[in-house]
Order: structure tokens, then C-alpha cells, then sequence
């Protein structure tokens, strides 16, 4: 299920898991539920490659509803510029202590 | 309360298998995604921002003791220890995985619980006034045809595949609190004036979300015994006629609108004319055989008046201002019905964690015949309290952090998750709920400001019901920053009208300050013993538009 | 295409046609040739008619004794609006067979047979994900309903069990 219009790069590739429902992030070699772990496509041919990756696993039943997302980077990590791909990447707002914000001390 | 019978036990059983085997059947590639995305939503199972929402049907708003404990026992296990009461009487966990859904069933199916048709395009669960049966001003107890309703509509096979969602909400008391004027579908129990006999107003056509509508009546006066096949006659001619062009023109509503009420009316008298109602409609038999589970319980016969109530009203203040606002007039004397607000100050409306499931199972046990309900305004209420135990309760429900006197109040706020949850959302709500609960926390101030609604929704979709609101909020998206518009007028009872926009959408740091000026119009206008909702009515859109725009215009 | 009914696959002996050329002894055709294919019919042959999901069961009313079938597409196998003519057309007296045509999914399948459908013509694509086995397990998955007049088969219908228990109750008095 390739994304239909392509955000600005750089990107990362967001999805759910499908028997979890945990968002997972491409990585160089799979999924990590850390946002920080994700692979920055910084070029077309890179955020292609994501793409792929997404039909394929999309496929294989592993993961529903994969997305490019466009990202800056601060400290080096990508941070999803949308505030709902923010809030995605993080957990609740009103509720720090749930979501990756709390599983991974962001 | 119902209670299922092996009948009905044995259907929730199978539906759960049948589900587990759907989830199988996705997962072998027997079906596509897109085959199993109704499928899951047909089990209230949503995909949300962070995680899968699993959203358990509360028929009619009604619990009891051991269901609440078993919720709160899946809280802890399955979910992360708390749940979220909705507009729709529904509970909802927000951290559900898709592999543990079938255990989750089976346990909810333990206690006579489910998840069918709690979203997807179909019958949803049936709502009710959450008084119903111990409303002082009721004509009737909806919860029995309420659960007539719910039987006939669960797997409906006709019916499981409809254009759009189709909300049927029931009535049996002279003031509405069952917004039923926002449903597809709406039965009011009224009294024949010539017969005296009881039957059936039934409107249509209502909703909110991004083209709302008052629905409007049908059948000025139905029978009794023809309730189902009416139902059927509606159903069919929605399935049929209903718009499946356009999702956002698919409800009921938009048919009402296109053709007009009377050609509605005509058609669905015609299909009724057809349906050999014999064959359809439930038997009288079955009829009392539901309704006797909702006899009232063994009340005692109690004075008017509790002494020992008024004494502690005396000796705390925090008592009696919770006796002033959470108390509920009982039909039956020395009996009252409490709420209990889910709406702390500062909290997010609706959320119960399980230890206060678990404390409010006790209360409900051991003062409400184990008896509870769930309000559209995301609150909960013990039915049947003595008035002689009001102050046991509340201090129970005090070291629960559950004993806030605010309901009906500017801080009983109604919000949907918004974008801190939901996949849909254009703007966060809960956050504005919470920096409102806080801006009006001061008991004194509110008690000034009286009764008048705030209702939050994070977009269109109007899950929030702030086109009802005395004061609405919609949460929007404006070039990428979170915009809240503000509507004032929305009223969801027998008076029900819909909000009138103040001006453009002003940003979340803007939002306090416009409520406070147009709760502050109403107080430099409003006459002796208006409420909000009066005072806008007599004074009309002007004055509170023009005060908002002072706030709009720094905003800009 | 894969034809199916309660018992499992079946084969299609009907051929459809697009004009009024009827050789075959059992044809379907659209429904705007459905008069003219009945007043040409000869001795023997079977008429059926295939409609879309906006025409109407009242429509096909005045033909219901001369009509042997009755297929309803399903443009998709959500949209609904075929089971209410089904069910239109068994309550107002067809009782030839019925076929829902189109990518129904195999847990719609006991909808279709309380309708009143008789079988299902599914596009391969369909079938090859769902095979026959999947069809008659979802027929057999619940074996209750609250609807009456809906009952098929296997079906019981909770009401008139519990009309049963009563007046077996009442006769144990
Ligand atoms: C969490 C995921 C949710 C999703 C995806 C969702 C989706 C929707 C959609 C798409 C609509 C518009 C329907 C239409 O106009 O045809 C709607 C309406 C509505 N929803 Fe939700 N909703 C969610 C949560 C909730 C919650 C938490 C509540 C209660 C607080 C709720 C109660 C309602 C109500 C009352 C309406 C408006 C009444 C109506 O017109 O049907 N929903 N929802
Ligand atoms: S109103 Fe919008 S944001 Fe709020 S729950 Fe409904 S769909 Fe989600």
C-alpha cells in the first residue's frame, strides 16, 4: 500500500503493527516501536525504498496502514513535523505517562 | 435489569468464535484488509493514533455491579488500567491488542457484555434517558422496549450492512435527556390522548457531525404491538432508498432532507402496509416477559424528607453543595438517584480508572440494588440511593476522587478524545476540557454561572455534540495549528436547537478567555432565575458575537 | 465465477444474455428485455432476470409466476441494499430461486440465506481467498437469531424458542 502523494523529505516510514495495533517505525532492517530508531529517508530513491517496504509487510499481513511522514531532525533523531504525527510518535498529550513518550523516557 | 437468558447467552458465545475466526481469516490472507476492516468495526474495534480502541456496548446505559468489576479487571490486564465513557453510553479502552480481542470478548461475554454493532455501518447500540425507570417525570420505563430494540437489531441480517451508522435512542419522560432529536431514530413513549393507552413517537433524520439535523417526527403515535415492524419498515426503506454515493450523504438525515419528511413518510407507510406484522412483531408474552425484569426493586417506604441527610447537610458544606448538584428527584419517595461526575477538575471527561470502576461497583451493590448507569455526559449514576444514605455515599466516592459537585455545571464537560487519541481528529479536545475545568474550578463561581454545557469535539465529526452545547467547541485545523470555533445556543433537550457560530476559530491560548466573555454577557444580561440557555433566547446571537469579537480580533 | 448454496458448490446451468437471443434452456437477462424474453419463450425454458441494486422488487411483482430466477448484483459485497430486496421479494410472494452475484464476503453469508437468497455467484478473486469450506462454516456459525420470520435452515429464531419454553412451561403446570 504505497503512500499516494509523498510528503516533503526527509521521511520515515509509520505504521501499525497488526496484531498489536502499536505504531512501529522502519528501521535499516524491520520495525522498532522506537520513534528514534526510525530509518530518515533524506532522498526520493530512499523514500522509495520505504515504499516498498510497506507493500511488501502491508502483504505479509505484519502491518496496516503504513505512511510516509515528513521528519526534522533534532539531536539527529527525526521528529515528525505534523502535530498529529507528533502526537503519534509520542502518546497523549494529557497523558505522559502512556505511550512511547513514557515507554522510551522521549 | 436483564439478564440474559441461554438464548441470548449462546449468541454473544458464537459471535465471539466467529469473530476470533475472522481474526484468523485476516491474518491467512483469506481476507483483505479491506475485507476485514468492517468485519473488526462491526465488533467496535477502531484503529486509533496510538493503538486498536475496543469499544464495549453499555445497552441503554445500564450496568451492573459485577459487569463495571469485570471491566475494570480488563482495564488491568488488556488495557492500561482506565476506560473512557462516551456520548454514546459506551465504554472504551484505548490500548487493545488485536490477538487479545477474542479474550476479551469471551470475558465481557462472562457477564453478559458485548461489543456487536458498536461502530461500522449498522444498527449501533441502543441508547436511553440514563433516569429511565426512576424518573419522577416519566411516563413510562424505556429500558423494555430499549432491550427489545437491542435484541431485534443484534446480527439483524437484513440490516448489518447498511449505506451509513444508524443510532436509535429512547424516550419515556416528558424532558428529553436522551438528545434523542440528534438520532437516526428516536422513539418517544407517549400517552394517546383519547385512549390513554401508551404507544410510539418515532422521529428520523436527526444527527451532528458535519451536516447536522433535528430529526423530525414520523409517526405522531404508534401502537404498542407494531414497534418492530415498523422499525423494519424504516430500516428497509433507509437500506434501500438511502444514498450509498457519498459516505458524508449516507444517513438517514440526508434521505429525510432530499426527499422531505412527508415522502419519507409515504414510503415507509407503504412497506409497513406490506410487512405481515404478525410474523415480525415480538408477541405480547415476550414483551412482559422483558419488561418484568425491570420491575422496580424492593424499595422501602421512606419519609419524604432524611433527617439524617439534612443534618449532615448542615454540618458540611461540600455535602450539601454535592446534595444541590448531583442529586436527582426519584419517582419513588426517600429515594434519590446520584451522579457521580467523571469530570474532576482538571481530569478528562469521561475517564474512570479501575479502581474507581471497582469502588463504584461496591457503591452500587451495596446502595443502588446493584444498579448503574451511564450518562451521555460521560457520567455515571447510582439509580436507587436512599436519601438516608447520600452521606455515606459521597464520602465514599470522595476517597475515590469521585465526588465532584459539578453536574449540569459549567465544568461537566462533554469532550470526545480528540487528537490525543482519535485517527480522525483535526485538534485536541481533552486539553481544552481540562485548561476549561480549571479556568471555572472555584464552586462559588460556578454556582453563580449555574446550569449551561460545554461540549468539545476534536472535529466534524461532532462525537462531542457541540453543535448541542449551550457553548460548543470545535477543534479545526488551520494552516497546520489547532483552531477551536466557538458556537452558543446548542440545546439537546425537548427544545433541542443547534449552536450558532460567534466567529472565526481563535487559537487554544484564546479558547478560556472567549468562554469567559460569553458566560460573562449572560451574566450582565440575564434576568431573575435564567439560565444560560433562557437568556440566549431572549437576547438573541448579537451581543454574545459582538463580545467574542474582541477576542477574535486579538487573535488575528 | 464460483456458485454456491447451502449444500456447497454448485455448477451454473444458467447462461446469461445481454440480447434477446434465448436458445439455452435456462437464461438470464437484464431486466429491461425481462418481457419480451418471457413473451418469446418457448415450452421448457427457464426465465431468469438479473437486476441492479436500484431497481426495485415491486417492479418485478406483476412476472413472479412466470419467473424462475432472481439475481441481484452486489456492486460490493458491503453494500447491502440487496438483502432488502431480497427480502422484499420473498414477503411479496417470489418464490423461484434467488442469487446474490457479486464479492460478498463468506461472514455475509447467513445474511444472504435469512434473506431469503438461495446461492451466491462469486468473482474469482473472491473465491479463490475464500473457498467453499469457508462459505458453509459461516452458515453454521450461529445457529440463533432474534428476527423472526428471518429463519433458514439451521436457524433457530430466540423468540419463538422462548414461545416454546413458555407453553411447554404452562403445560407442566
Ligand atoms: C475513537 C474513535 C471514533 C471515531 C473514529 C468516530 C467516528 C465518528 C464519525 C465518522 C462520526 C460522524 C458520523 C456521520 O456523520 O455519519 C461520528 C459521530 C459521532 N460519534 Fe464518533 N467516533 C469516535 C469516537 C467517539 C466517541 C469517543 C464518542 C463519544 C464521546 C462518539 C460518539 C459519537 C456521536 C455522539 C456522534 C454524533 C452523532 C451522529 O451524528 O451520529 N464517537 N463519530
Ligand atoms: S469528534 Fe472527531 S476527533 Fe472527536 S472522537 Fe469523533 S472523530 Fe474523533
Amino acid at each position: 500500500m504505497a503512500a499516494v502523494k509523498r510528503p516533503p523529505l526527509p521521511v520515515i516510514l509509520v505504521a501499525n503493527d497488526l496484531l498489536e495495533g502499536d505504531v512501529v517505525f522502519a528501521t535499516a532492517d524491520g520495525w522498532s516501536r522506537d520513534p528514534r530508531q526510525a530509518k530518515v529517508a533524506q532522498d526520493d530513491a530512499a523514500a522509495q525504498a520505504l515504499e516498498a517496504f510497506a507493500a511488501r509487510e502491508f502483504l505479509h499481513a505484519r502491518v496496516v496502514g503504513a505512511t510516509l511522514v515528513d521528519v526534522e531532525l533534532r539531536d539527529g533523531a527525526p521528529v515528525p513535523r505534523h502535530i498529529r504525527e507528533a502526537i503519534r510518535a509520542l502518546g497523549p498529550s494529557t497523558r505522559p505517562d502512556l505511550g512511547k513518550q513514557a515507554d522510551f523516557q522521549i | 435489569m436483564y439478564r440474559y437468558d441461554e438464548f441470548d447467552e449462546r449468541l454473544v458465545r458464537e459471535r465471539v468464535a466467529q469473530f476470533a475466526s475472522q481474526v484468523a481469516r485476516r491474518i491467512d490472507g483469506s481476507l483483505t484488509d479491506a475485507e476485514f476492516l468492517p468485519l473488526r468495526l462491526k465488533n467496535g474495534l477502531y484503529l486509533q493514533l496510538h493503538s486498536y480502541m475496543l469499544r464495549i456496548a453499555v445497552p441503554y446505559g445500564t450496568l451492573h455491579a459485577r459487569q463495571l468489576r469485570q471491566l475494570a479487571r480488563i482495564a488491568d490486564e488488556y488495557d492500561r488500567g482506565y476506560g473512557h465513557f462516551t456520548t454514546r453510553t459506551n465504554l472504551q479502552f484505548n490500548w487493545s491488542k488485536l490477538k487479545d480481542v477474542p479474550t476479551v470478548l469471551g470475558l465481557l461475554a462472562d457477564v453478559e457484555m458485548h461489543c456487536i454493532q458498536t461502530s461500522g455501518n449498522c444498527i449501533r447500540n441502543v441508547t436511553a434517558d440514563h433516569f429511565a425507570g426512576v424518573a419522577h417525570d416519566e411516563i413510562e420505563d424505556p429500558r423494555p422496549i430499549a432491550e427489545l430494540i437491542r435484541q431485534w437489531s443484534t446480527l439483524h441480517p437484513e440490516f448489518e450492512w447498511l449505506g451509513r451508522k444508524f443510532k436509535i435512542a429512547v424516550s419515556g419522560a416528558t424532558h428529553d435527556r436522551a438528545v434523542v432529536k440528534s438520532h437516526d431514530l428516536g422513539v418517544r413513549i407517549v400517552r394517546d390522548p383519547a385512549s390513554g393507552e401508551t404507544g410510539y413517537e418515532i422521529l428520523v433524520g436527526g444527527g451532528l457531525g458535519r451536516t447536522p439535523f433535528a430529526a423530525k417526527v414520523l409517526r405522531e403515535f404508534l401502537p404498542r404491538e407494531d414497534l418492530l415492524a415498523y422499525l423494519e419498515a424504516v430500516l428497509r426503506v433507509y437500506n434501500l432508498e438511502g444514498r450509498r454515493d457519498n459516505k458524508f450523504k449516507a444517513r438517514l438525515k440526508i434521505l429525510v432532507h432530499e426527499l422531505g419528511i412527508e415522502a419519507l413518510r409515504a414510503l415507509v407507510e407503504e412497506e409497513f402496509a406490506h410487512i405481515d406484522k404478525a410474523r415480525v412483531n415480538a408477541d405480547p408474552q415476550e414483551q412482559a416477559r422483558i419488561a418484568a425484569y425491570f420491575a422496580p426493586p424492593a424499595y422501602e417506604d421512606l419519609p419524604e424528607v432524611s433527617r439524617k441527610l439534612e443534618d449532615a447537610q448542615i454540618r458540611d458544606p461540600e455535602l450539601a453543595r454535592f446534595v444541590e448538584h448531583n442529586l436527582f428527584r426519584h419517582k419513588k419517595r426517600g429515594y434519590t438517584a446520584v451522579t457521580i461526575s467523571l469530570k474532576p477538575i482538571g481530569g478528562t471527561p469521561g475517564d474512570i480508572t479501575s479502581e474507581q470502576m471497582r469502588a463504584v461497583a461496591d457503591l452500587a451493590e451495596k446502595y443502588s440494588f446493584d444498579e448503574l448507569r451511564v450518562t451521555h455526559a460521560q457520567n455515571l449514576v447510582l439509580p436507587n440511593v436512599k436519601l438516608d444514605d447520600v452521606a455515606e455515599v459521597y464520602e465514599a466516592l470522595k476517597a475515590h476522587d469521585l465526588a465532584t459537585a459539578n453536574i449540569g455545571r459549567i465544568t461537566d464537560i462533554i469532550s470526545c478524545p480528540g487528537l490525543d487519541y482519535c485517527s480522525l481528529a483535526t485538534a485536541r479536545s481533552i486539553p481544552i476540557a481540562q485548561v476549561l475545568s480549571h479556568h471555572f474550578a472555584d464552586p462559588e463561581k460556578q454556582k453563580q454561572i449555574g446550569e449551561v454545557s460545554i461540549k468539545i469535539s476534536g472535529c466534524i465529526n461532532a462525537c462531542g455534540h457541540h453543535h448541542v452545547g449551550n457553548i460548543g467547541i470545535l477543534g479545526l485545523e488551520k494552516k497546520g495549528v489547532e483552531s477551536y470555533q466557538i458556537t452558543v445556543g446548542g440545546d439537546p433537550s425537548e427544545n433541542y436547537a443547534l449552536g450558532e457560530l460567534l466567529g472565526p476559530g481563535v487559537p487554544a491560548e484564546y479558547v478560556p478567555e472567549a468562554v469567559d466573555k460569553v458566560v460573562s454577557v449572560y451574566l450582565a444580561e440575564r434576568q431573575q432565575g435564567e439560565t444560560f440557555i433562557e437568556t440566549y433566547r431572549r437576547i438573541g446571537l448579537a451581543p454574545f458575537k459582538a463580545a467574542f469579537k474582541e477576542i477574535a480580533d486579538v487573535a488575528a | 465465477m464460483l456458485l454456491l448454496d447451502r449444500e456447497g458448490a454448485k455448477a451454473d446451468l444458467w447462461t446469461r444474455v445481454e440480447t434477446l437471443d434465448i436458445s439455452a434452456d435456462k437464461v438470464i437477462v437484464p431486466s429491461a428485455l425481462l418481457q419480451d424474453a418471457l413473451a418469446a419463450r418457448r415450452p421448457g425454458q427457464q426465465i431468469g432476470v438479473a437486476i441492479d441494486n436500484t431497481e426495485r422488487a415491486a417492479a418485478l411483482e406483476p412476472y413472479f409466476g412466470a419467473l424462475a430466477l432472481v439475481v441481484i448484483a452486489f456492486p460490493t459485497g458491503y453494500n447491502g441494499r440487496g438483502f432488502s430486496i431480497a427480502r422484499q421479494l420473498r414477503e411479496r410472494g417470489f418464490s423461484g430461486l434467488l442469487r446474490a452475484s457479486g464479492p460478498l464476503v463468506s461472514d455475509q453469508f447467513p445474511h444472504a440465506l435469512a434473506c431469503g437468497f438461495d446461492e451466491i455467484e462469486l468473482p474469482d478473486a473472491s473465491a479463490e481467498r475464500q473457498p467453499v469450506e469457508q462459505w458453509l462454516a459461516a452458515a453454521a456459525r450461529i445457529s440463533l437469531n432474534y428476527q423472526r420470520g428471518y429463519n433458514y435452515g439451521a436457524v433457530a429464531n430466540i423468540l419463538e424458542q422462548r414461545r416454546a419454553a413458555r407453553r411447554a412451561g404452562a403445560a407442566n403446570v
